[in-house]
């Protein structure tokens, strides 16, 4: 496969991946900040852009208006659904050949119809559906991709991007929310917090999923272990971990050359990082460490790529 | 034009109405939902509705209809316009029923081992030993940490002078819980700056743990002697009796067909009589008399005398009323309100509850098996 190829089908994924993260986030923080008082509105929209590593001007402003034009419409904003969904647009529009047309069709389809809303439009009554439209737009994205592309090698580097931008993610918003939440020691300190790990849960969309496993007994520890090492929650690290050693494994099966070595081995040790953690550990020795470490292997991982199936040299390939 | 319409049903003899003054001004804390429905058009208003209900569609939030065929299926009616108490009258609400909840647990733990109320002659023994929910197996059986009720909805009407009233309490497993989180969360989708300005106590938290504590543990069994109709007449001196307090809030007048004066001046005024069978709930097996046919009355009349114990009455009551969404027009409909209530360590109380409508003009009736639906309640921090 070729090496641009490759890359545009792992930036395409990723990027779209961010664009309904991002959708996702700000329809949710619209929604829990309506009923808060406005200082509990202030730290949460930080929490919440902090996460999503907003531009830092953005970071101070508790203005929910601001917020959702900034983080949903401004192309000059590269953190914006829209600046997302346009990079997610121009990467497949490189490798159109690659794919199916119905794939190209439905991600210029959700480009076309972001860039034609205005926040004006929609800010009095539709939000939600407008953000639910975005979402689903992505998801509809990935089942047409299932349904219409080989799952050959293409198809595992768009599975990969999506899973090393979700892992990144999930990471990030544990890290944000836990560093704040778990930090606070009054005793009422769950109680109180009570809609910030219900927010935090529905960030991954694990709400319901966690309240079938642990009922609406939300116990930060169990909500930390949910997210970073639950195997079947497909928003958790470790989900995302397992889905990116096994494409990797198909696409070294594929190409049947020796050189997915080092990212498949650098994938497999992040597995395994988080496939033998163990929560109440993690807690004791740190649980921002550990983080830290997991973000850390996803970016080595994501290096690894770029160095294998994007800018490797010739002669190395050719010595392989 | 909303407030032509809704003024238009103010009279001397007019019920309480929830937005507006009996002097026709609009109560202070509806006077932005006031303006804004002025504001917004009329085909806007609609649409919002529309998109509320197929909200509700798409969630597949849909109640059965009992008693008939096929076991109907339908979407549970919801008004779009919020109901709004004040912080005052809320932190009232809150201590009569927190007081209400407490007495009917001492009372309960008490049939179930001493018996001094029955003793002391305060409730008539007989009233509690013919209740149909009393379980002789539970007598002398401790319950974990003396709590026989953790959940009870009651239902509570206004009356014309804006005083709340309990009308019943629903031990079993009162229902539209689900109801009231849904209705909250439709509610800041349709109308998300409204409702974001309006400074709204908000449900989700103590709406989840309530529903996940009427899932995982259910009121002790037995508990129905205390929701018996005509055990509810004594709740006041139940209260009096355990608390040594004066209830917060009041009964409503409520005769009891066992009395046989009280039977007869019933038996007398069934035209203006709500009578209804003491171990029912739903709006099933009653008689509205203001309401009823002849035929209808000469019925209830003949089930009292045959089974006086299985029936209670009380005067046909002037639900308040607030504005709501019909077909299109703002126009006023009798409510209620269902506060949930959990008693564990201590007693925690969703702040509203679910607002019940009668959406047939003039109807009394909110059950919503019975035509009824239901709006977002909105308790404001001040």
């Amino acid at each position: 496969m070729l090496s641009r190829v490759a890359d545009s089908l792992y930036w395409t994924s990723r990027y779209l991946e961010r664009a309904e993260h991002t959708a996702r986030l700000i329809d949710i923080g619209l929604n829990l900040m309506l009923d808060q008082s406005a200082a509990a509105v202030e730290r949460r929209w930080g929490r919440l852009l902090e996460s999503l590593s907003a531009p830092a001007l953005l970071t101070s402003s508790s203005d929910a208006y601001i917020i959702a034009e900034a983080m949903t419409f401004d192309i000059s904003n590269e953190t914006s659904i829209v600046a997302c969904i346009a990079s997610a647009r121009e990467n497949l529009r490189q490798v159109r050949e690659q794919i199916s047309s119905e794939m190209w069709e439905q991600l210029n389809r959700l480009f076309l119809q972001v860039k034609e809303t205005r926040l004006d439009d929609i800010w009095n009554v539709s939000t939600h559906e407008f953000f639910r439209s975005v979402k689903d737009g992505a998801h509809l994205f990935q089942g047409i991709t299932d349904a219409t592309m080989n799952h050959g090698e293409g198809w595992q580097f768009i599975q990969v991007g999506r899973s090393i931008e979700r892992a990144g993610a999930t990471a990030t918003l544990l890290d944000v929310y836990t560093n704040e939440l778990l930090m606070r020691s009054d005793p009422e300190a769950p109680q109180r917090n009570y809609l910030d790990w219900v927010g935090l849960l529905k960030a991954c969309t694990a709400f319901e999923a966690y309240c079938k496993v642990y009922t609406a007994d939300l116990r930060p520890e169990r909500v930390v272990e949910f997210l970073l090492l639950n195997a079947d929650c497909p928003r958790s690290v470790r989900f995302a971990a397992e889905a990116i050693q096994s494409s990797f494994q198909a696409i070294a099966e594929a190409t049947g050359t020796r050189k997915s070595g080092r990212v498949s081995r650098l994938a497999g040790r992040l597995r395994a990082t988080l496939g033998f953690g163990q929560i109440d550990e993690i807690l004791e020795t740190g649980l921002r460490p550990y983080l830290n470490d997991v973000r850390r292997q996803c970016a080595q991982i994501h290096e690894a790529i770029v160095q294998t199936y994007v800018a490797y040299q010739v002669e190395t390939s050719l010595a392989s | 034009m909303p407030s032509d319409t809704l003024n238009a049903t103010l009279s001397a003899d007019a019920p309480y109405d929830e937005m507006f003054g009996a002097d026709g001004r609009c109560r202070p804390q509806y006077q932005a939902l006031y303006k804004r429905l002025d504001e917004i058009p009329r085909e806007e208003l609609n649409r919002r509705q529309h998109a509320a209900d197929l909200s509700f569609l798409h969630q597949g939030i849909t109640f059965t209809v009992y008693g008939r065929d096929e076991g109907t299926e339908r979407i549970f009616p919801y008004d779009l316009l919020p109901r709004i108490i004040t912080g005052a009258e809320w932190e009232t609400l809150e201590r009569g029923l927190t007081q209400r909840i407490r007495a009917l647990n001492l009372f309960l733990k008490d049939i179930y081992h001493d018996g001094r109320i029955l003793k002391d002659g305060v409730v008539p023994a007989e009233l509690v030993y013919t209740c149909r929910h009393f379980r002789r197996e539970m007598r002398g059986v401790d319950v974990p940490r003396d709590i026989y009720i953790s959940v009870v909805g009651s239902d509570l009407v206004r009356l014309r002078d804006g005083r709340f009233v309990v009308l019943e309490d629903n031990l079993r497993v009162p229902s539209g819980v689900s109801y009231m989180l849904a209705n909250r969360q439709v509610m800041k989708r349709v109308f998300p700056r409204l409702f974001g300005n309006y400074g709204v106590r908000p449900i989700d938290h103590y709406g989840t743990s309530l529903l996940s504590t009427m899932r995982a543990l259910a009121n002790a069994v037995g508990t129905g002697v205390a929701d018996d109709k005509a055990v509810y007449a004594y709740v006041p001196a139940i209260i009096r009796y355990y608390l040594g307090e004066e209830p917060v809030i009041d009964n409503v007048e409520t005769y009891l067909m066992t009395d046989e004066a009280q039977r007869r001046h019933v038996l007398e005024n069934l035209d203006r009589m709500v009578v209804k069978a003491v171990g029912e709930s739903g709006g099933y097996g009653m008689l509205i008399g203001t309401q009823s046919t002849a035929a209808e009355r000469e019925e209830f009349r003949r089930r009292i005398e045959a089974a006086p114990r299985n029936y209670i009455a009380q005067p046909v009551l002037a639900l308040s009323q607030a504005p709501c969404l019909v077909e299109g027009e703002v126009e006023a409909r009798h409510v209620d309100l269902r506060p949930y209530i959990l008693y564990g360590e201590q007693v925690t109380i969703v702040p509203g509850g679910l607002t019940r409508v009668a959406l047939r003009r003039g109807s009394l009736v909110v059950n919503s098996s019975q035509g009824g639906g239901s709006k977002d309640t909105w308790v404001l921090n001040e």
